[in-house]
């Protein structure tokens, strides 16, 4: 500021970062209550970066209980509301059920786990938003808000400080308005971090990226495996029609196979639960976090600790991952869920051998669901529903990114999700922000008394890059 | 359930007419050996090391006893707190049990998708530290720079004197 000089791109613009990556002197709870109260000693490395560029923090976001979840409903600050229940766009369209019912109880929700951020993004509250994905948990949420989420490719950026749910999967994922938004915040955030072992050495060149005109060169992959049962006819229209544009453009579109898809959501259940088990095993009130008042030996106290500590889900899971892990249990379900976990990555690698450059997904099955809709099933047979679409990414580490492409029947957003190979998110956003621009998602319109603020002005709304030059 | 599987793949390889004679022959040998697999209660794989419970492959549920449940808690040390819970063992035993239909024969298992690339170790220098007072900041119990927990070597309680769901499903 003294200099006159920005530190970066970032400089100065709001952020949002999602509350399981810690941050120094700021509560760090995951929406648990096993953390409330838990003041950071340090910042998580993307944090750390996105401070040194000069961003602003905003805030700590709201998601699932230790990220556990598609819906963004199980955490203890309570559920996550889609903006979009509160726009010009969902409120016509809605068939009031009856008179007696409160005009407020048919909001959606926003998708999980990283809700909160993407609620944050869309909502116009920030510019760029920090999520963390592990079987779709970035993607999900911005197809359900109409905002962009990348994954990017597993070991790009820093794991170092993100509370881990599943170390072979997890990945920092961000969430913006715009694909050259979401370029610019990976641009800062990627690279070797020697505080995580599991970064690749590789120099990574941040990037801007090309406006592309002409597509005709590009292979673009539709599996079949993805048009699952449940679909909403919605998606698969949209999804159709997106191959079409990508066709009439001179792209070669193919139809290819990805045999193991249908296995992918069972594989993840399964090595989920078992490196949660691992993973949940810090927190026994010692340390940090939520102690319980019982002292009569030290097993017990961890075990008042975390029975106080943890909700449902989370005991589920853990208690799920420790019978997988069972000696007589290991070989039958662990090691079997490796191997097709193999399996399904040679799919993948397969496909992107055959020639074909970037795959076309639809990202969830259906637009948002109502919340009073979506806690009818338990937290688990949701995430096996919803995150049946992007979980084989997370399997395989590939990058892949949400791009909204058009609005529902019910005014809600819908989105399309882009995977490319390994370490080429230059050529899978490129080609993202290529689809972007074609399909002119339409903007959230609030109603008139919530806002008319100049910053809805759609210019602004969008290209952090060409902001600061303003 | 599960146990109805290897009776899908076997007609799955066989003609959807059978004509011939030599065909019906084949096809109800087929079906005896797959009635007989199913009332076993085998499965498609082979019986490996893996399979240590029970010489005729058991139904999944069978894993899912007191006693393993018992021991679950003492492992995770979290409780199953109600039926609820227990039933969601279940549900995703039952899940996990898809796993089989797969064929894995000569696969290696996947750790990490980074597996072909060097693992980064640094020097073993001191880089940081000297930060007790920040990390004990968050500690309820402490004592001078020491983290305070009450005293070990007390295994858990017995599941009859334990109080947990569990106690109830005890046989009398």
């Amino acid at each position: 500021y003294r200099r006159g000089q920005p530190l970066g791109e970032l400089d100065g613009i709001p952020i949002a970062v999602k509350d399981n990556f810690n941050t120094a002197g700021i509560e760090t709870t995951c929406a648990s209550n096993m953390l409330k109260g838990y003041i950071s000693p340090y910042n998580a490395t993307v944090v750390q970066k996105l401070l040194d560029g000069g961003a602003v923090l905003l805030g700590k976001t709201n998601l699932d209980e230790f990220a556990m979840g598609s819906g963004s409903t199980d955490g203890v600050f309570g559920p996550v509301r889609n903006p979009w229940s509160y726009s010009r766009q969902y409120k016509e369209k809605i068939v009031p059920r009856s008179d007696s019912e409160p005009e407020n109880s048919n909001w959606v929700i926003t998708g999980g786990s990283s809700g909160g951020s993407a609620a944050a993004v869309s909502a116009f509250t920030c510019f760029a938003a920090l999520g963390s994905d592990t079987g779709g948990s970035t993607r999900n949420p911005a197809a359900h808000c109409g905002v962009v989420g990348l994954k990017p490719t597993y070991g790009l950026i820093s794991r170092h400080g993100l509370i881990p749910l599943v170390n072979s999967m997890d990945v920092p994922g961000i969430l913006t308005r715009c694909v050259d938004d979401a370029a610019v915040v990976l641009g800062s955030l990627a690279g070797h971090d020697p505080k995580d072992s599991t970064t690749v050495q590789d120099i990574f060149q941040p990037f801007a990226l090309p406006s592309l005109t002409d597509v005709s060169k590009l292979s673009i992959g539709i599996p079949k495996e993805y048009h699952a049962p449940g679909l909403s006819s919605e998606i698969l229209a949209v999804w159709s029609k997106a191959a079409d544009l990508f066709k009439n453009a001179g792209a070669k579109v193919v139809e290819v196979s990805l045999p193991h898809t249908h296995y992918s959501i069972v594989c993840y259940h399964v090595l989920c639960t078992a490196e949660v088990a691992s993973n949940m095993a810090r927190f026994d009130g010692l340390e940090y976090g939520h102690r319980s008042d019982m002292n009569k030996s030290t097993e017990s106290m961890y075990a008042a600790t975390r029975r106080e500590g943890f909700s449902d889900v989370v005991r589920g899971r853990i208690l799920s991952g420790n019978y997988f892990l069972l000696k007589q249990n290991y070989e039958d379900y662990f090691v079997k869920a490796q191997k097709v976990r193999r399996l399904i990555a040679n799919d993948f690698v397969k496909v992107f051998g055959s020639g074909v450059d970037i795959l076309l997904t639809p990202t969830t099955l259906s637009d948002a669901v109502p919340y009073v809709e979506f806690i009818k099933e338990d937290n688990r047979t949701r995430s096996t529903q919803d995150d049946i679409l992007t979980q084989a990414a997370n399997m395989a580490g590939l990058p892949a990114v949400n791009v909204p492409t058009a609005l529902s029947g019910r005014g809600l957003p819908i989105g399309l999700q882009f995977i490319g190979r390994s370490f080429q998110e230059k050529q899978l956003l490129t080609v993202a922000k290529w689809f972007e621009k074609q399909v002119q998602f339409p903007m959230i319109h609030y109603l008139s008394y919530i806002c008319e603020a100049a910053f809805f002005h759609p210019q602004r709304a969008c290209k952090v890059s060409g902001s600061l030059k303003n | 359930m599960a146990a109805a599987r290897p009776l899908r793949h076997r007609s799955d390889a066989l003609p959807a007419r059978v004509d011939d004679v030599t065909n019906r022959f084949r096809w109800r040998a087929m079906r005896a050996l797959g009635l007989c697999r199913w009332l076993l209660g085998g499965t498609v794989r082979a019986l490996g090391p893996g399979a240590a419970t029970a010489s005729s492959a058991p139904s999944p549920q069978d894993g899912v006893t007191v006693e393993v449940l018992d021991h679950l808690e003492r492992l995770a040390l979290v409780d199953f707190r109600d039926a609820e819970g227990v039933e969601r063992l279940r549900e995703a035993v039952r899940f996990a049990e898809r796993l089989r239909e797969v064929n894995t024969e000569g696969v290696e298992p996947m750790d990490s998708v980074l597996e072909d690339r060097c693992l980064y170790l640094r020097e073993d220098d001191v880089t940081e530290g000297s930060c007790t007072a920040e990390l004990l900041k968050n500690a309820r119990e402490k004592v001078e720079e020491y983290f305070v927990a009450p005293p070990g070597n007390i295994p858990l309680p017995e599941l009859e004197e334990r109080d947990t769901f569990l106690k109830e499903k005890l046989p009398h």
